[in-house]
């Protein structure tokens, strides 16, 4: 460890891992940059927790390669690994003091005592349960059960550190403020963090990239505005925010937009590659992107507009919430921002919609 | 009304578990009474209380030397049955399934087959090896007994370990032996004294194998009751009875409140 | 990558860990109980030469069959015994929130006590000048000292107090595992307190009640003691069979009565493995 405080790069090549022939991971390759706040974000069964483990040693892949810093440690035990890690429900050993568990990894690696007793009161210090030590993990509350294996996983100065659904256990109230805290965490320690969730707000809240796994495969990787403004697949789309999905047919191309016929309207689109003319393709947008125009809304930015059918109004509190019909029965979801000077739209209005071009996509 | 349906709701049931649960404990409460009597035969209520049945207990080398003769072939079957159980409740756990299945089938077995078929079966085969009547051949037969309360034991307290715990301990550095001994050993120390604890009854209280197996030569303290029992019934008995009571009670609500406390 | 390969080197030893834990048990089990007691049930194969005669005989064994039929109306009289003794205990130890550890203390206390000094106990009371006899005369019931001790009767009393703990404990586990809520619900639709229990809690508590019966069943066609202790001489079990026949020498007998006493335990076991709750009985027999 030549410059402690960097962290390490990580690099997955083709990696692998079946069970009886069912792949579990089914070819992954991802380069996680130094020092970055990387999410594995998808399903349950999608492979991103048997990604975690198999770098974290507890799971030999099938295939593929594992590198940390350029060396492989593939067939490396786990305790050989120098990797934090912080598990599901914590994993606080419970005949152990908070100062004992904390202490565990220092005095694996030898360390004398008193140096021990240091190391642990600044890991302490730092999750800010000082005066906690002397405490066993079962008087904790869930949140500083949370910060005990946090500072557990970071005390040895790993340059790595393994987060599996850390929060998953805590309240909404609780997993917000340490998302926060966890931000905070990775800016002030400088070491590479690989995060595992199900919930695409916290990934959207806490990550530098976010790679989406689907079937035991990355579908998309990308910082969270990437994954959010330009998903590159209906899964990517529908998995992270709401989406509405609209079923077209290629007209032609101006540059890099597609040009194409929906719900007998024309409508533009962001599009990576190059669809032929007469293919059918689905395009997506974000409900909160769409605006109602009165058929007098206009703006600088090129717009798609389309006449639709108020099928269901819903007033949430901060949003209102549209279930709208367009003509050829497509449903799609408006949602604006509630305001008493916006009038409300009743069940049945007919009416038009826009949204602009660089919100909509091919996918 | 009111009454015939308070009597039915409630009087009856409770006198009815009452009564039960006196015929459960009353017999043990007589021997620990005529124990303490004065008696020569055994009457009840004793005419009057004496001590002197617990002093012909301990004043007679013939019920001493059985005592400690279980005494020491209990300790014996509690350490073999214990490291050999625990060490085994570990290796089965991680087992394949199919062999996990034959391996605890032979090791609870004693459970289910009646005692003296595995009694006459240790006997056959110990006397043609001059074991019977030595106290080796209690602690052997005695700890095939014991060993399945020892694997349930430990079994039970390993199965109740988050996997992740180990896991968490290899992630931060401790080694597949250190992990062991820091992290599953401590984990799984209560498993292990009710274990221990059941293995030292079970020795210590068993009867039908010592029958065949003490001979002449290793007389347990329950052979020497029965010999007793067979020839006169003294009070002496009684006194014994609730020594052993009172040292059984004490050692399995040790083990109660163990596993209670681990679970 | 080839530089860390000698790691997996080490892994591989790694797997062969719990064979060797578990190899000194089986081991001693092996040697120690499992092959004596086979090697004796082979002997029912042998009179001197190899025959099953020994089993061919069985059906015309006088003194055989009504040695089983004993055996088995023992152990059916006791299973019902504590049956209705014990469930309406279970009931209460479950019920009542006060008085739970007391009833526990009382129903662990004789279970935690061998069964050599349970028998002694019943031996004390049911003999000739013995408390049941000394109290019926005193209240007049009785004038001269009845016989209890060494009749069947005796045997079954005191077996059924030996017993009565393995089939509280069953029960009382199913009946602990009913969530409460169903009960009230219950009540709350119409039932009254002895429907709601004949149509909740009696169905939902069958897998205690059916583990408690195959342990008491089991656990009694194997007695020894307590029949040779306070049981009549004429009606004698199939353990006191096997006993008396060994001390004859009659190993090739012995051991085809042991088969057969074995063999009737494993067919009931393995008959009432198709039940519910049943899998982990055995295991709960660990006092």
């Amino acid at each position: 460890m030549t410059s402690l405080g960097r962290g390490a790069s990580v690099a997955l090549t083709d990696l692998e891992k079946s069970y009886d022939r069912v792949a579990a991971v089914a070819g992954v390759s991802l380069d996680i940059r130094s020092g970055e706040f990387l999410t594995l974000l998808g399903p349950s069964g999608s492979g991103k927790t048997t990604t975690l483990m198999m770098i974290a040693g507890f799971e030999t892949p099938t295939a593929g390669d594992i590198a940390i810093d350029g060396t492989s440690v593939v067939g490396m035990p786990p305790y050989r690994r120098n990797i934090g890690m912080v598990f599901q429900n914590y994993a606080l050993f419970p005949h152990l003091t908070v100062e004992e568990n904390i202490g565990f990894p220092l005095k694996q690696r030898g360390m004398p005592k008193p140096e021990r007793a240091k190391l642990v009161g600044e890991a302490l210090e730092l999750v800010h349960l000082p005066g906690y030590g002397g405490r066993y993990p079962r008087q904790l509350s869930g949140g500083q059960q949370q910060r005990v294996a946090l500072a557990r996983a970071i005390v040895f100065k790993p340059r790595l550190l393994l987060m599996d659904e850390p929060l998953g256990a805590l309240d909404k109230q609780l997993r917000e403020n340490l998302q926060l805290e966890m931000r905070r965490l990775h800016a002030d320690l400088g070491i590479t963090f690989i995060y595992v969730t199900h919930d695409q707000e916290e990934a959207l809240t806490m990550s530098d990239r976010i790679a989406v796994m689907n079937d035991g495969l990355v579908a998309q990787v990308g910082s969270p505005e990437d994954l959010y403004d330009r998903p590159s697949s209906r899964f990517v789309a529908a998995f992270i925010g709401e989406s509405n999905f609209l079923p077209a047919t290629v007209r032609g191309m101006e540059d890099d937009v597609v040009v194409a016929e929906c719900e007998g309207a024309i409508v533009r689109a962001i599009c990576p590659g190059r669809p032929a003319s007469g293919d059918r393709v689905l395009l997506t947008t974000r409900p909160e992107r769409l605006r109602f125009t009165d058929g007098a809304w206009s703006s600088s930015a090129p717009q798609n507009r389309m006449n639709v059918t108020v099928t269901e109004a819903v007033f949430a509190g901060e949003r209102c919430r549209y279930m709208l019909q367009a003509a050829d029965g497509t449903a799609m979801v408006l949602k604006e921002p509630s305001s008493a000077a916006i009038r409300r739209r009743a069940v049945g209005e007919r009416t038009e919609i826009a949204w602009s071009v660089a919100d909509t996509i091919l996918v | 009304m009111n009454l015939v349906q308070a009597i039915a709701g409630r009087v009856l049931p409770t006198t009815v578990v009452g009564l039960i649960l006196l015929f459960l404990i009353f017999p043990i409460v007589v021997v620990m009474v005529v124990s303490f009597s004065s008696a020569t035969y055994l009457t009840f209520p004793p005419p009057a209380f004496d001590l002197r049945w617990y002093k012909a207990y301990f004043g007679n080398e013939d019920w001493l030397r059985p005592t400690w003769l279980s005494i020491w072939v209990a300790a014996a079957v509690v350490i073999l049955s214990t490291l050999l159980g625990t060490l085994a409740a570990l290796g089965i756990a991680r087992l394949p399934p199919a062999l996990r299945v034959v391996a605890s089938g032979l090791i609870l077995s004693p459970l289910i087959v009646p005692v003296i078929v595995v009694a006459i079966g240790i006997y056959y085969a110990f006397s043609r090896y001059g074991l019977v009547g030595t106290p080796v051949a209690l602690v052997l037969a005695h700890t095939c007994l014991a060993v399945p309360f020892v694997v349930t034991s430990v079994s039970a307290s390993l199965s109740g370990i988050d996997p992740r715990l180990q896991q968490a301990s290899l992630s931060l550095g401790a080694t597949p032996i250190g992990t062991f001994f820091q992290v599953t050993l401590p984990l799984i120390r209560p498993g292990v004294l009710v274990g221990a604890l059941f293995a030292f009854i079970t020795s210590f209280d068993e009867l039908v194998v010592s029958l065949f197996l003490s001979g002449s030569g290793a007389v347990t303290l329950p052979r020497r009751m029965w010999d007793d029992l067979r020839f006169a019934i003294d009070p002496t008995i009684a006194a014994v009875s609730t020594l052993t009571i009172v040292l059984t009670v004490a050692l399995m609500g040790c083990a109660h409140l163990l596993r209670k406390r681990a679970t | 990558m080839a530089v860390s390969r000698p790691f997996a080197a080490s892994f591989a030893w790694q797997r062969t860990v719990p064979y060797l834990l578990a190899a000194p048990l089986l081991i001693f089990m092996l040697v120690f109980y499992a092959l004596p007691v086979l090697s004796m049930l082979m002997r029912s194969f042998f009179n001197p030469g190899l025959t099953l005669s020994n089993y061919t005989s069985l059906p015309d064994d006088v003194v055989f069959i009504k040695v089983f039929w004993n055996t088995l109306y023992t152990s059916i009289i006791v299973t019902l015994g504590t049956l209705l003794l014990g469930y309406p205990v279970a009931l209460a130890l479950v019920r009542t929130r006060r008085l739970a550890p007391l009833i526990l203390i009382v129903i662990m206390l004789p279970f935690w006590t061998s069964v050599l000094v349970r028998s002694y106990a019943w031996m004390v009371l049911m003999g000739r000048h013995g408390l049941i006899n000394e109290a019926m005369m005193a209240a007049g019931f009785l004038d001269r000292p009845m016989r209890l001790l060494n009749t069947p009767l005796a045997t079954q009393i005191a077996m059924v107090h030996i017993l009565l703990p393995y089939m509280i404990l069953p029960i009382a586990n199913a009946l602990r595992q009913i969530d409460p809520s169903l009960a009230r619900a219950a009540s709350g639709l119409g039932a009254t307190p002895l429907g709601t229990f004949r149509q909740v809690i009696l169905p939902l508590s069958m897998p205690g009640v059916a583990a408690g019966t195959l342990l008491v069943f089991v656990l009694a066609l194997g007695f020894y003691i307590t029949p040779a202790m306070v049981g009549g001489p004429r009606e004698i079990t199939l353990s006191m069979l096997i006993a008396q026949q060994v001390d004859q020498l009659n190993w090739s007998y012995a051991a085809c009565l042991s088969a057969v006493l074995l063999a009737t335990a494993l067919v009931i076991i393995g008959a009432a493995q198709r039940l519910p709750g049943i899998g982990n009985a055995f295991k709960m027999s660990a006092r």
